[in-house]
C-alpha cells in the first residue's frame, strides 16, 4: 500500500510553497483586500510562469500532462497562502470542465490558451439565494444562443471565458461563452472576502459553444472534482491557521507563563489538529478517487469537502480566539483566513448541501462494506 | 497513490491467509464474530479465556504469535507492515481474543528492554505461546491520570523487596499469572524520582484480588491489595528510583495497543436509520438525521484513512506519527454519541433492556454503557489531548507545582 503522494509530487508541493513564501502571499492577500485591484496580477504571472495553469492539460493541447494528484498538492499550497488570484476558477473549474468535455474542437481551441495563461476561465453556475445543484439552472441554451442571469460568479470580472450551466431541452448542460461576446454584461460585486473578486453576469442571446449537453452527470462530476481540489485548499488554510495559533500561544505570556502551557489552549490546539488530520486523510482518499476517476468519487469528494470545510472553519475561528483581542483586529492576519474559510465553504455549495449529497451517495453505493 | 501490496507484502498476505483459512472459520459478515460456548458470567469468561489461550498457542506453534518479536523469544522477526497485514487477515476470521494484549503488547516490550537475557528466555516464549496471562498494576485510588503519584510502598531488605499498598482498575488481575508493577521506593525524593518497577508472580502470598463491578454490569477489572508481598530484587526492571522511565516505555506501547473503540459505528447507525420509523417515514429521510450521519461518516472515514496513512508509512519503513491518540479520542466519542442517538431513534423500545447479542438494542445499550470506560481507559480524552499538544505540536508542559517537591509533602487524592 502506498497512500502517500510520490516524491516528485512532494517536491512540486515544496516548490509552490517556496514561491508563495518568497512572494509573501499573505501580505499580497491584504493588499488586494485593502486596494482597488481585483487580483494580484504579478503573482498570477509568476504562477503561470511556473506552469501551474497547465498541470492537468494534456501535452497535445499545450499542457504538462500531469494528473489531478499534482493539482491536489498545488491546491493545498494555494490554501495555505490564501493566494489572491483566480487560480481555482480557471484551473479547478473551467479547465477541468473543458478537459472532461467530449467536444474536441473546444479542447483544441481553448486548452492551449488556458495552459499558457492567455485566457482565464471561470464557472458561472449560481442563480439565486441557495445552493447550486446539477438541476436548478434557469439559464437556457437553444440554437447556439445562451440567455440567463448568473450571480456570484467567482472572478467573473476577471475571466475572459465562462463555463456556464444552462438548460438545453430537458437536460442541464455545460456551455462555453467568450467574455467579449455581444450580450454579456458583467457587474462587479463587493465580496465578503475582499482578497477575491466576484461578479454578477447577465447573458442575453449570446453565442455559446457546447461543452457537454448529452450527459446529465457532467455538472455533478465537475462539482465533485472541484470539491476535492477545494478541500485541499481548505486543508492548507486550516493548517496555516492552526500553526498561527500555535506560534502565538508559544510567544504570548499571561499569568507569568506562555499561554500555550494552559490546557484550555492546548486542548483547543489538539482539537484543531484532530479536525485537520481527519480532513487531510479524507482528502487523500478524495485525491485517489479523483486521480483514478474511481466510482468512489461522489462519496470521497463529499467526505473530503465536508470534513475540510469543518476543519478550516474550526481552525480559523479558534485561531482568532487564541489570539484574544488582537485576533479580532484588522491589523492581524487572522481574519484573512477566517474570511477565506467562509468563502471556500460557500463557493460550490454549502455544508448542508454537501452533507446531504454525502448521505445520498452512501445510500446509492451501499458503502461501507 | 495505490492500495496494492508490494510483491513481498502480497506473498506474506497469502501465506497468512492460507494458514488462517486452514485453521479458523471465516466470518460471514462484520458482526459474525467469535462467541464463547457460554455467553455470560464467570463461565462465559473462563470459556472465552481458554479458547483465547488455545488459539494463541496454535498460532505460536505455527509461528504466527507476537509476529514482530525476535524468533528467539517466540516471535517471527516480522516487519511492522507484516504485523498489520496479519491483523487485517486475522480480523476476517471468527477467532477469540482480548486476553493477551497487556502481556504481549505492554509487559513483553518492557521486559524486552529491561529484563536479563535469562529472564527474557524464561518468560517471553510462554507469553507468546499464550497459556500465561499478564496484567498491569499501575493505577491507584490516588493516581490515575497522574500516574507518578502512586503510593504503593516498596522496601528493600537484603535482596528482597516487601510491597504494601493498593492498586486499582487492574484488568484481568483475577485470571492473570504474572504482572508488571510500579511502586514507590523513596517517599522523600521528588515524585518522578522515587519509583521502582518490578514484575511478579500473581500467586505470591499477600496478594488479594477483589473484583470491581463496572457500569456495564460486568467485572473485568479489580482492586489488588498487597500485604507484605515479597519480590526478589532480581525481578526489578530498571534501576532503583528509575521506575518512571520504565513505566513510560510500557505506556508508549499501551497507546499503540489501544485502537478503535469496539461497539456501534457508522454502519450500525446507518442501517438503523434506514429501518426505523420516524413520523411515518424512515429516519434516514429526515434532514437532521442526515446531518448527523454525514458527520459520523466523515469521522469514520477520516480514522480509516488516517490508519492507512500510518500503514503506508510503515510500508515505506518510516515511523508512523503519534496519531494513535487521535483514534481513541475520536472513536470513543463517536461510539458514545452514535449509541445515544441510536437509542433515541428506537424511542421507547430502547428502554427495554436486552441481553440477546443478536438484538440490535443490546448492541446500542452495551455501547452506551461501555463508551465511558473507553474514554477513560488507557489515557483519558484530556490526557490524550495533552499528548497531542505536547508531543505532536510541541507545545510546553503545564506548570507542575509538584515536580521538585519531596513526594511526602504533595497533597493527593480526594479531599472531600
Amino acid at each position: 500500500m502506498n497512500f502517500e503522494f510520490s516524491d516528485d509530487q512532494l517536491v512540486m508541493k515544496e516548490e509552490v510553497r517556496k514561491l508563495f513564501e518568497k512572494e509573501d502571499s499573505v501580505k499580497r492577500n491584504r493588499n488586494i483586500l485593502e486596494g482597488d485591484e481585483n487580483f494580484d496580477k504579478d503573482l498570477w504571472t509568476k504562477v503561470v510562469e511556473m506552469g501551474l495553469t497547465a498541470i492537468t492539460i494534456p501535452e497535445e493541447h499545450g499542457g504538462i500532462g500531469l494528473g489531478f494528484l499534482e493539482l491536489c498538492v498545488v491546491a493545498e499550497e494555494m490554501g495555505r497562502a490564501i493566494a489572491p488570484i483566480p487560480y481555482s476558477s480557471s484551473v479547478y473549474l473551467a479547465t477541468t470542465a473543458i478537459i472532461n468535455s467530449s467536444n474536441d474542437d473546444v479542447k483544441k481551441e481553448y486548452l492551449p490558451k488556458l495552459a499558457a495563461g492567455e485566457m482565464l476561465g471561470t464557472f458561472a453556475h449560481s442563480e439565486e439565494l441557495g445552493t447550486p445543484t446539477s438541476n436548478n439552472a434557469k439559464t437556457t441554451f437553444q440554437n447556439g444562443k445562451l440567455s440567463g442571469d448568473k450571480i456570484a460568479v467567482p472572478d467573473g470580472d476577471i475571466a475572459n471565458l465562462f463555463v456556464v450551466s444552462a438548460k438545453s431541452g430537458d437536460k442541464v448542460g455545460l456551455f462555453l461563452v467568450d467574455a467579449d461576446s455581444k450580450g454579456v454584461e458583467v457587474s462587479k460585486a463587493e465580496c465578503f472576502d475582499g482578497s477575491r473578486s466576484y461578479a454578477n453576469i447577465s447573458f442575453k442571446d449570446v453565442d455559446a459553444k457546447i461543452i457537454e449537453d448529452s450527459s446529465s452527470g457532467a455538472i455533478d462530476k465537475l462539482l465533485n472534482q472541484a470539491a476535492v481540489l477545494f478541500a485541499f485548499e481548505q486543508v492548507g488554510g486550516a493548517e496555516a491557521s492552526m500553526n498561527m495559533a500555535k506560534e502565538y500561544a508559544m510567544g504570548r505570556y499571561a499569568f507569568g507563563r506562555q499561554i500555550g502551557s494552559f490546557q484550555a489552549i492546548k486542548h483547543k490546539l489538539a482539537d484543531m489538529y484532530i479536525s485537520l488530520t481527519l480532513a487531510r486523510s479524507n482528502c487523500y482518499f478524495g485525491a485517489w478517487a479523483l486521480g483514478n476517476d474511481a466510482p468512489e468519487l461522489p462519496v470521497a469528494a463529499a467526505t473530503a469537502r465536508v470534513s475540510a470545510t469543518k476543519a478550516f472553519y474550526e481552525c480559523s475561528k479558534e485561531n482568532i480566539q487564541t489570539h484574544g483581542g488582537m485576533g479580532a483586529t484588522w491589523e492581524f492576519d487572522c481574519h484573512l483566513f477566517y474570511r477565506r474559510a467562509r468563502l471556500l465553504s460557500a463557493n460550490i455549495g454549502g455544508q448542508s448541501l454537501w452533507k446531504d449529497k454525502l448521505v445520498s451517495s452512501i445510500e446509492r453505493s451501499n458503502l461501507p462494506q | 497513490m495505490d492500495f496494492n501490496d508490494t510483491a513481498e507484502e502480497a506473498k506474506f498476505r497469502k501465506e497468512a491467509s492460507d494458514w488462517l483459512s486452514a485453521n479458523a472459520e471465516k466470518k460471514e459478515h462484520s458482526r459474525d464474530v467469535y462467541r464463547p460456548a457460554e455467553m455470560t458470567g464467570e463461565a462465559g469468561e473462563s470459556s472465552a479465556l481458554q479458547d483465547a489461550k488455545d488459539w494463541m498457542t496454535k498460532k505460536y506453534e505455527a509461528g504466527w504469535a507476537c509476529l514482530h518479536w525476535p524468533k528467539e523469544y517466540g516471535g517471527r522477526d516480522a516487519t511492522a507492515i507484516e504485523r498489520v497485514i496479519w491483523a487485517q487477515e486475522e480480523s476476517k476470521y471468527k477467532v477469540p481474543g482480548g486476553f493477551h494484549e497487556i502481556g504481549q503488547g505492554m509487559a513483553g516490550p518492557t521486559m524486552m528492554l529491561y529484563a536479563t537475557e535469562e529472564q527474557k528466555k524464561q518468560y517471553l516464549p510462554p507469553m507468546a505461546k499464550g497459556q500465561e496471562i499478564w496484567c498491569q498494576l499501575f493505577s491507584e485510588p490516588g493516581a490515575g491520570s497522574d500516574l507518578a503519584g502512586i503510593k504503593t510502598k516498596a522496601e528493600l531488605d537484603g535482596d528482597t523487596w516487601t510491597i504494601n499498598g493498593q492498586k486499582v482498575w487492574t484488568s484481568g488481575a483475577h485470571y492473570s499469572d504474572y504482572a508488571i508493577l510500579v511502586t514507590r521506593s523513596d517517599f522523600n525524593a521528588p515524585k518522578h524520582k522515587g519509583l521502582t518497577y518490578f514484575f511478579l508472580d500473581m500467586k505470591s502470598p499477600g496478594i488479594e484480588v477483589r473484583p470491581i463491578r463496572q457500569i456495564t454490569g460486568g467485572a473485568n477489572f479489580n482492586e489488588v491489595y498487597f500485604t507484605d508481598v515479597k519480590i526478589p530484587d532480581s525481578q526489578r526492571l530498571g534501576e532503583v528510583g528509575d521506575g518512571w522511565k520504565v513505566a513510560l516505555t510500557t505506556l508508549m506501547n499501551e497507546r499503540l495497543a489501544v485502537g478503535d473503540a469496539s461497539g456501534v459505528d457508522f454502519q450500525e447507525i446507518f442501517e438503523l436509520t434506514k429501518e426505523s420509523d420516524f413520523n411515518g417515514e424512515n429516519a434516514i429521510s429526515n434532514g437532521g438525521v442526515r446531518e448527523k450521519l454525514a458527520d459520523w461518516y466523515c469521522e469514520y472515514a477520516g480514522l480509516k484513512y488516517t490508519k492507512m496513512r500510518n500503514i503506508s508509512a510503515l510500508s515505506r519503513g518510516d515511523t508512523p506519527g503519534p496519531d494513535a491518540s487521535i483514534t481513541k479520542i475520536v472513536s470513543a466519542n463517536k461510539l458514545q454519541d452514535i449509541a445515544n442517538f441510536g437509542m433515541d431513534l428506537m424511542d421507547n423500545a430502547s428502554i427495554i433492556k436486552s441481553d440477546d447479542k443478536d438484538d440490535i438494542r443490546a448492541l446500542f445499550q452495551g455501547s452506551l454503557l461501555g463508551a465511558p470506560l473507553i474514554r477513560i481507559a488507557g489515557g483519558t480524552d484530556e490526557i490524550l489531548r495533552n499528548i497531542i499538544a505536547e508531543q505532536v505540536l510541541g507545545m510546553p508542559q503545564d506548570v507542575r507545582v509538584d515536580k521538585t517537591v519531596p513526594f511526602n509533602e504533595i497533597p493527593s487524592g480526594s479531599k472531600n
